[in-house]
């Protein structure tokens, strides 16, 4: 290599090099083209077809957007998209806020730090279908933890998976319980780059913690939150285990959130045009929302949270 | 000091939040059925190991937990050798179109899972792949190996780039440096990205759900589910498998706190 470096300089080598570079880029690449990109292309394909596969003896003709304009009238499809926007307005707000002040009480925390660590990461790692049997099961039980507490407060608790409002309750809890330590060990991350000395100063010049807290911490924690609140949208708006497993998106539809109706469309009831048109809206939602946080908050503050 | 006093209450409430259903699920698995629904207790009135034991008797356990190892470490296998070479190339060789192939590797990475379901259980179908490994394997690719080639390109960087430099001056070739050098040095963050992907895989369901069609492939996530019967949950079991489902995770999570917290705050892309 080195003699023929001499030989030829520069440029030879660096010809090897985009060779080089390019074998060992290509085999993940084409993997990553052949299983995500090559199905993107096939739903909208798809999603421009009449395909039931229970009703098999009326083809697969092309209807043009057919699919969805049915989506625009579908009333199923504008309630699960609403549920879709409630449940991530629920559990985002709530996992910031929560996320927040358990990261800034880690931040404080000097013994143990490693053994809370922990038991925080415990409930992230666990498998989302677990963490919503164990929270059906906290509420279902008539004498479960759920039920006593509400009882202690003097009220009746509600049939929770029965009624149509209570049976967010669980949901947007089980979410919270599962996604609030990845949140807060994002933030922590981004508080510990803090400066003290910024703390210090601040307190020299006489603010008290408030005005510590939306001077200094707030706005250099800026890019870690907008990472956070960027990952937990998208990733809130494509909710499908949690409901799936505990409420399975009723009682009737009530909590059938996007994903969990496309879902039903396309394996259940084998309505593939119309299911892939559903998942064609879910994508491009999803794709300008992503667009539009880099948009607005610009790409860089996000590149430097995510460091 | 009072101050301190209230982040110490505050970090003791929040952090018993999140611990008391772990331990509430521990206790009532080993709660006879009968005292299942009874007035909860922190403290378990004795061990009935009766759950497990239906666990592995009546209901073979062991074959979604053997199905869920295989899927998951195969797929962590391939997504990191692949991913490796990938984002070594993008972290370290000069060649153009860079950007935007990190670009396009994080954009595949934010694709609702649900959008390419239909068109992976067409195709697995015709390639007689559904309800066998591969077949969840290659799915699990499509959002492991963004995952892996995004933290490890992140990873490289870091790596001194005078040592590489040092080493093929020295006269060893691309491929021995790479070998003797970076790979050494790059182990930790390998390390990182392999505990990540097998964490997210173990714990995927919706691809699971969807391209399994029979106990013999379901995976541990799938299984428990399914459990439910058709008038009564069998909570006791489910509670059971709950707590055996927990326990790889649990214990990674002992072992390599450290490293997770650095992954997910160093590339938080969601698998």
């Amino acid at each position: 290599m080195i003699g023929r470096r001499r030989q030829h300089p520069a440029r030879a080598w660096e010809d090897d090099e985009t060779r080089l570079a390019w074998a060992f880029v290509l085999p993940a690449l084409g993997v990553v083209a052949l299983i995500a990109v090559f199905p993107i292309v096939w739903t909208f394909w798809e999603s421009l077809h009449l395909d039931d596969l229970r009703m098999p003896w009326l083809g697969r003709p092309r209807v043009g957007f057919a699919n969805y304009a049915e989506a625009l009238g579908d009333q199923r499809f504008w309630s699960a998209l609403a549920h879709t926007g409630v449940f991530v307005a629920a559990t985002v707000t709530i996992e910031l806020a929560a996320g927040l002040l358990l990261a800034m009480a880690l931040d404080r925390l000097s013994r143990g730090a490693s053994a809370v660590r922990t038991a925080v990461l415990l409930p992230w790692a666990i498998p989302t279908v677990v963490a919503a049997l164990v929270w059906r099961f906290i509420f279902e039980s008539p004498s479960g933890v759920a039920n006593v507490a509400v009882h202690t407060l003097g009220m009746t608790p509600p049939t929770w998976f029965a009624d149509a409002v209570a049976a967010w309750v669980p949901l947007v809890l089980a979410d919270a319980w599962k996604t609030t330590p990845f949140v807060a060990l994002l933030l922590l991350a981004g508080l510990q780059t803090i400066d003290r000395a910024l703390h210090e100063a601040a307190a020299i010049d006489g603010a008290g913690p408030w005005r510590q807290f939306t001077g200094v911490t707030l706005p250099l924690l800026m890019p870690a939150l907008l990472v956070a609140f960027l990952f937990r949208t998208l990733d809130a708006f494509r909710v499908f285990d949690v409901v799936y497993v505990m409420t399975g998106g009723g009682p009737g539809t009530a909590t059938e959130p996007i994903a969990v109706y496309t879902f039903s469309t396309l394996m259940q009831n084998l309505r593939f045009g119309y299911g892939s048109a559903l998942s064609m809206i879910v994508f491009l939602v999803a794709f300008l929302f992503a667009l539009g946080t880099i948009q607005v908050f610009g790409g860089r503050t996000l590149l430097e949270g995510r460091r | 000091m009072i101050r301190r006093r209230g982040w110490l209450v505050v970090t003791t409430l929040l952090v018993a939040g999140l611990v008391l259903p772990i331990y509430w699920t521990l206790v009532s698995s080993f709660t006879p059925e009968s005292r299942l629904f009874a007035a909860p207790s922190l403290v378990p009135h004795g061990l009935v190991f009766d759950h497990y034991r239906a666990l592995f008797t009546q209901r073979d356990f062991w074959t979604p937990i053997r199905n869920s190892l295989i899927v998951a470490s195969a797929t962590t296998m391939v997504s990191v050798a692949l991913g490796a070479a990938c984002a070594y190339a993008i972290a370290r060789l000069r060649f153009r179109g860079k950007s935007l192939l990190l670009a396009f590797v994080l954009a595949v990475s934010m694709f609702p899972q649900m959008a390419i379901v239909s068109p992976l259980y067409v195709v697995l179908r015709a390639m007689h792949l559904l309800n066998t490994y591969p077949g969840l394997v290659l799915p699990y690719l499509t959002f492991a190996m963004p995952l892996a080639i995004w933290l490890l390109v992140g990873f490289f960087r870091q790596l001194p780039a005078d040592l590489e430099e040092a080493a093929m001056m020295d006269g060893a070739g691309r491929m021995r440096t790479l070998r003797e050098v970076i790979l050494p040095l790059a182990l930790p963050g390998l390390a990182t990205t392999a505990i990540l992907t097998f964490l997210y895989r173990w714990n995927e369901f919706l691809f699971a759900l969807s391209f399994t069609l029979g106990p013999e492939r379901y995976t541990v996530p799938v299984a428990i589910t399914l459990f439910r019967g058709q008038y009564q949950v069998p909570w006791g079991q489910v509670l059971a498998a709950a707590v055996i489902a927990t326990i790889p995770v649990a214990a990674i999570v002992l072992v390599a706190q450290r490293r997770i917290i650095a992954g997910l705050t160093s590339g938080a892309v969601k698998g």
